[in-house]
Parts: C-alpha cells; structure tokens; sequence
C-alpha cells in the first residue's frame, strides 16, 4: 500500500479552476491505492471462482466413485474391510457367468437367457419408438392440421406426468385387451414393449420434431421439383438429414429400454421373461442370505453394454443439445 | 420447351392476398422478369407455377395444357431457390445428379451431363464437396446447374443473384443471360433488383402488393411506364414527381406559378381527354432529361442547389424548385466536370419529349386512349 501511494506521479495538469483543485491530488493517490486493492481482491475472487466447479463437482462425486468402487472391489472378493479393500480375491461372484446361479434354496435362471430378453426389450422399444416418433415427428413438423398445436401441448403435458401413476390403469388395459384379442399382453415381454414405447414416443416425437424443423422448406421442395414424390423426399432428402436425431432417440430409447425396471416388475411374473433389472431384483430380494459379492457382479454385468454402447455413442448423444442445427445452412 | 400463360391467378393466405388477378403470357424460350419490392408475390407466383403453392384461384398453362393438377416432378421445371436450397448431405456432384437419378438416366449418361453443365458454370473442380464447404457463389451455380441439369422446360429463378458479391453479379447475370439463349430455355426470373431484370429479361413484369402493374420491354418500361408505381419504381435515381396544374391549349402550370409549354403531339393527346382547367396531374421527369443552364432562358425554371452527389461517372444535384428555392425537391444528373456549389442557383431545362404526365388516378396520360387498360396493365404480347 506504501508503494502504490509512493509511485504516484504527480498530476499532469493539476490546475483546474475552483476550490476543488486543492483537494484532487490526494484523491487521487487514494483511488490509486483502492484500485491497487481491488485488482488483487478480484484477482483472488476469480481464482477462488474457477476453482469452486472443481471442489464442489468432486464432492459431490465422491459418494458416486465410492459406490463404483465398492461395486467393483465386492465382485472380486470374499469380504472386504471398511467395504473398500478386498480381502481374499475370487472369481467365485461370476459363477452366474457359467452357471446357473444357486443361492440358498432357489435357483435362478441362466444369465444369458436373462441378457437375451433384455436385449430383446430394449431392441424393442428402441425400433417401435425410432419408427413411430419419425413418422410422428414429421407430421407435427410440416403437416399444417386441426389440433396440431394441442397435440404438441398435451404431448408435454403427458411427459410431464410420471409413468408410474398410470400402472394400475395400464394394468387394466393389458387384461381387456388380453381378454378380447387372446394374445399375452400381460407377462410377456412385448406387452410391455408396447406400454414403455407408449410413455417414451412423445418426447422422442418432440425432439425429432425439432430435427424436422430445422429443414428448410425450401430444400424439401427441391425435392419434389427434382422428381421426387412425397415418400422419396421423405427417404432420400428428409431423413438423411436428421440421421443425428434419430441415432440420438434410439440411443436414449435403447438405454431407456435397458434400464426399466418397473414395469417388467408389475407386468411379468414369469421367470422364463426376466430382464436384467429383474434378476438383479431377485438375487437382491432372495430371503435368508444375501450374497452381496454376486449382487456386485451381477450389478456390474448388467452396467457393462450400457458403459460400452455409451463409450460407442456418446457423440450421438451431443448431437441433442444442438437441436439438429448441426450440419444445416 | 414451353410457353407460360397465367389466368387470373390469385393465391390467398389467409386473408393476404399474395397475387392478385395476375393475367400473364411467356413466349416459348422467352426471358421474362417478375419485378417488384419486397413482398409483392414473386416467390407466390413462382411457386405455384412450379406446382409447390396451388392457386386459391386461376389457372396455369404449360403450352395451352391446363397444368394445375400436375404434381411438381411432371411439369419439367427447374428451380433455383433464393436460399439455394441444396441437399446439405450430399456433394455437390450427388447434389446436381439427383434429378437425372430420380429419372433413371443411366449410369455413363449422368456422368457425362453432371460434368458438362459443371464445365459450363465453372465448377468442376468442387464435384466433391459437400455444400457447406462452398462460398454463396459456388452454391448459386450449383443450384443453377441442379436446375439445368434435366434440361427443363421452364427454368425458374428465384433472386439467383442476391447473395453474390457485385462483380460476380454482374458476371453471373451476363452467363445466365447467354445460357438462357443458348439453350432456349423459357425463363423466368424473380428479383427486386431493376438493373438485373432489365438487363437481362426479354420482358418485364412489374407487380406491386400482389397485382400486376406493367408487363412490356425493359425499353418500354423505361420511356413509358403505365402507372406512377412504375414510374417511381423503375431508373435509379428515381424519377422527378411533382404535382402540376393542367391548363387549357397544352401548358402545365408549375409549383411557383411558372408554365411549362408541352410539345404540340402531347398537347393535342392531352386535349383529347378533355381534362378539366386546373386539373391537378403528376409530373415526371427524369433527373437524366432535365439539362442545367447557368442563364435564364425561356424553357428553364430557376432552382437552387441543394446538394450535390458524386456518382461515379456522373454528378447527381438536388435542387429546389422556386425563385425562392421553397418548392419540391428534384434531381438531375450531370456530367462531374460541371462545378455547382450549394445554394447556387441555376435554371433547369427539361427535354420536352421525355416528359411523363400522370393523371390523378395515377395512370399514364401518354398512351393513346384506345390502347390504354386498366391500372392493372396486363399487356398482350
Ligand atoms: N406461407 C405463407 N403464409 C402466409 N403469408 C405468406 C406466405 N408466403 C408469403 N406470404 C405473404 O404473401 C406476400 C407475398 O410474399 P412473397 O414471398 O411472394 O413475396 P416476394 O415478392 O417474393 O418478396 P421478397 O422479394 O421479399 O422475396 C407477403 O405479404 C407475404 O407475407
Ligand atoms: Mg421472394
């Protein structure tokens, strides 16, 4: 603060008229020395501020990263200290892999199977949803109809509410329809196919709706002046463009499909359809001894497509943020 | 190749008339312009004659066949987009090749012609790229060959033009011109730019809110245009306008009281329609037909320099009309040499066998009284 008063040179022009010209030399130096104080204050602020993400991002990760490693350290081993550091390293908790797994009394059904019709779900639902939400999509997009903005309203509307408030009427809606089309609507696995896609097509329909929008007019009507008829324009100049959006929701609808859990919970009842979610359910809710070595394995098994589709996919999934602007002119 | 004739065309969106009543005919291999501000239904029209828009009401016709009921890919025409339009996921060759593709044109055949029009509009070097690695100028003359590429019946060009840079304008409008004769294309241009449409059309169309104002020869338009609009619209810098008072055995009384004599031709035509004494009509004059003398003399009208404009190769001078210099304001061109400082006061000579006169219901005064129409001026070719 010494230095900063004594460096002050003197006023360049220290005579303006009137009383006021006796006091400005030392405001000066006193403004000088604030500012002196300012720029290091904010110096520090800024400092502090762009450090402040990091700290608060890593605690509030740290229970993340504890429960992985918990994860990964139980799969290995036959106990562990402070639920961190493994003791005794076996691969026994994988057993599920060759085996069908036995605990207690109960056997469960073999893993792959399992996988299969997880897979299959998911695959299910990501097709039903990609092939309905396109078409929809585009209707809301350049279709000029009655009650095209209520549609779009209401389709908020329905994402908004959570699923799992219509379980029971869902539930009812499968029976009736199993009653009069005889086909197994309830505990088979495309009957909740149906149900998932149903909850998940407005979003989807919404953002690729927005990938539509961003096509100019003009280019569609380029289109049908070079020959094309609606559905060729449609195929080779409209989708083509919104390839992003659509790997985008099948991405989503994929993981969506892959991760569900409680509506294959309240609508199978069958082991023959359990799905991932379910077997990892029922080895959790198995009564009298609870492996938690096998629940981390089996837990970590059912994350590993979703950590590698995701590794294969990621730039899909940035696409979203850009709204299909991406690519445009 | 085709020829065009619209029937009271009208489209309606909403309740905003885009075009109204448009009664328009195209020679076969014919260059016509659709000329107008901004909002006045080029665009509206030029898509509902590619089929994109329907009329609300009217017909078109393609070589006397009623085409309205003809989807876009049947009517053979080529279409150049104001935003350009192409495909952002194809290279520019699969960009121009599309429509040959869409025909099921062999394989070698696409080739040859994807590569002969590339030639022809300079870029042949880009076949590879992708449209959003090209300048506004590249994709306009990938659009162009996109459109001539099937070889059309009409080609339609939506403002091609506007993104351009003003030498390349001047190029491209020269090679469209001699392409459009070359080929024979029927063709017609939109734009709002006067120097494009009458530099390159055979015939100009001018619309103003949606209905047709004149339709005739750039030279025509020029020298004797139907209507106020058009006299406003057409020449840069705009024509003079000032109101005058009309008075028996052909003089018109100017803003200050000064006459002006009019030639004897006009003032006969002028006497055939029985005007009223003291009609009040619309006066124009060209900044380019009025010459400035130094001296009083008996046909000039004393004005005062108000502002003087380099322009290039000439030097447009404002003036004041009135002894006092309190009248309407007006322009005239003159050559740069001339020294003129403001508030200097000169006398103006209009050449009296370019004068335009106006009615009070804004339509031309000049044309003889059997062929004058309507101020909607559909001239038949
Ligand atoms: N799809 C539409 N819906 C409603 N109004 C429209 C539509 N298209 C055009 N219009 C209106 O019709 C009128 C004519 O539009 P048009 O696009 O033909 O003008 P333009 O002469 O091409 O103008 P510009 O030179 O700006 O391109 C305008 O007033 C416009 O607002
Ligand atoms: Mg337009």
């Amino acid at each position: 603060m010494r230095a900063s008063s004594s460096n002050s040179t003197p006023n360049p022009n220290p005579t303006p008229v009137g009383a006021a010209a006796v006091e400005a030399p030392p405001r000066r130096r006193k403004r000088k020395r604030e500012y002196a104080h300012l720029t290091r204050f904010a110096r520090t602020k800024a400092r502090l501020y762009a450090a402040l993400p990091y700290v608060l991002l890593a605690i509030v990760s740290l229970p993340i990263v504890v429960m992985y490693s918990w994860l990964l350290m139980n799969s290995f081993s036959k106990k562990t200290l402070f639920g961190f550091i493994p003791q005794e390293l076996t691969l026994n908790n994988w057993r599920f892999l060759w085996e069908p797994l036995r605990i207690g009394t109960s056997v469960h059904p073999s893993i792959w199977t399992v996988t299969g019709n997880t897979l299959l779900f998911a695959g299910g639902v990501t097709v039903l949803i990609v092939l309905i939400s396109t078409l929809a999509g585009f209707a809301l997009s350049r279709f000029d109809f009655r009650g095209r903005q209520s549609i779009m309203q209401l389709t908020i509307l329905l994402h908004a509410f959570p699923g799992v408030t219509l379980m029971i009427a869902i539930f009812f809606v499968l029976l009736y329809l199993m009653k009069f089309t005889g086909l197994p609507f309830l505990n088979s696995l495309w009957g909740v196919v149906l149900v998932k896609a149903a909850l998940e097509i407005p979003w989807s329909a919404w953002i690729i709706k927005g990938f539509f929008d961003a096509i100019p007019w003009e280019v569609e009507w380029s289109a049908y002046v070079d020959g094309c008829n609606r559905f060729q324009a449609w195929y080779k100049v409209i989708l083509p463009q919104i390839r992003p959006g659509i790997a985008a929701i099948a991405i989503f609808s994929f993981l969506a499909g892959w991760g569900e859990f409680i509506f294959l919970y309240t609508f199978i009842f069958s082991e023959a359809f359990y799905t991932l979610s379910l077997y990892l359910n029922s080895i959790i809710g198995e009564f009298q001894v609870v492996e938690y070595g096998v629940v981390a394995a089996v837990a970590l098994f059912y994350m590993i497509p979703v950590i590698v589709f995701f590794i294969f996919t990621q730039k899909g999934l940035m696409q979203v943020t850009v709204g299909g602007l991406k690519g445009g002119r | 190749m085709a020829s065009i004739r619209l029937e009271h065309l009208t489209k309606r969106f909403g309740n905003v008339v885009a075009v109204d009543d448009l009664n328009l005919e195209i020679a076969d291999g014919e260059f016509v312009a659709l000329l107008g501000p901004s909002g006045c239904g080029k665009t509206t029209t030029l898509l509902m004659i590619a089929g994109i828009y329907e009329p609300t009401e009217g017909k078109i016709y393609f070589d006397d066949v009623c085409v309205n009921d003809v989807a876009p890919k049947d009517r053979y025409v080529g279409l150049v987009f104001q935003s350009y339009a192409l495909y952002p996921h194809m290279s520019v060759f699969d960009n121009i090749a599309f429509p040959l593709r869409l025909n099921k044109t062999p394989r070698a055949e696409i080739e040859r012609r994807v590569r002969e029009v590339a030639k022809l509009a300079q870029i042949e070097n880009l076949l590879d790229r992708r449209p959003a690695q090209l300048s506004g100028g590249q994709q306009q003359r990938v659009a162009l060959c996109r459109a001539l590429v099937k070889e059309p019946e009409v080609l339609l060009l939506d403002e091609p033009l506007s993104n351009l840079d003003a030498r390349l304008r001047i190029e491209t409008r020269a090679e469209i011109k001699r392409l459009q004769k070359e080929l024979g294309i029927t063709t017609i241009l939109v734009t709002h730019d006067q120097i494009e449409a009458l530099s390159m059309a055979d015939r100009v169309a001018v619309m103003h809110q949606g209905v047709l104002q004149q339709y005739t020869t750039p030279e025509e338009l020029y020298n004797r245009p139907a209507n106020l609009f058009v006299a406003s619209f057409i020449g840069d810098p705009p024509m003079n306008l000032f109101e005058v008072r009309y008075r028996r055995g052909g003089e018109l009384e100017l803003p200050g009281g000064r006459a002006l004599r009019l030639p004897e031709p006009l003032a006969r035509r002028l006497e055939a329609r029985r005007l009223e004494e003291g009609a009040t009509l619309t006066l124009g004059l060209r900044p380019e037909d009025v010459e400035l003398s130094e001296t009083e003399t008996p046909e000039g009208f004393p004005a005062e320099v108000y502002l003087a404009e380099t322009l290039g190769g000439d030097l447009l001078v404002h003036f004041r009309l009135g002894d006092g210099g309190d009248g309407p304001r007006l322009r005239a061109l003159t050559d740069p040499e001339r020294r003129v400082t403001m508030g200097q006061r000169l006398w103006l000579v209009p050449d009296p066998n370019k004068l335009h006169l106006f009615g009070p219901d804004g339509r031309s005064l000049l044309a003889e009284a059997e062929e004058e129409a309507p101020v909607p001026h559909p001239q038949r070719a």
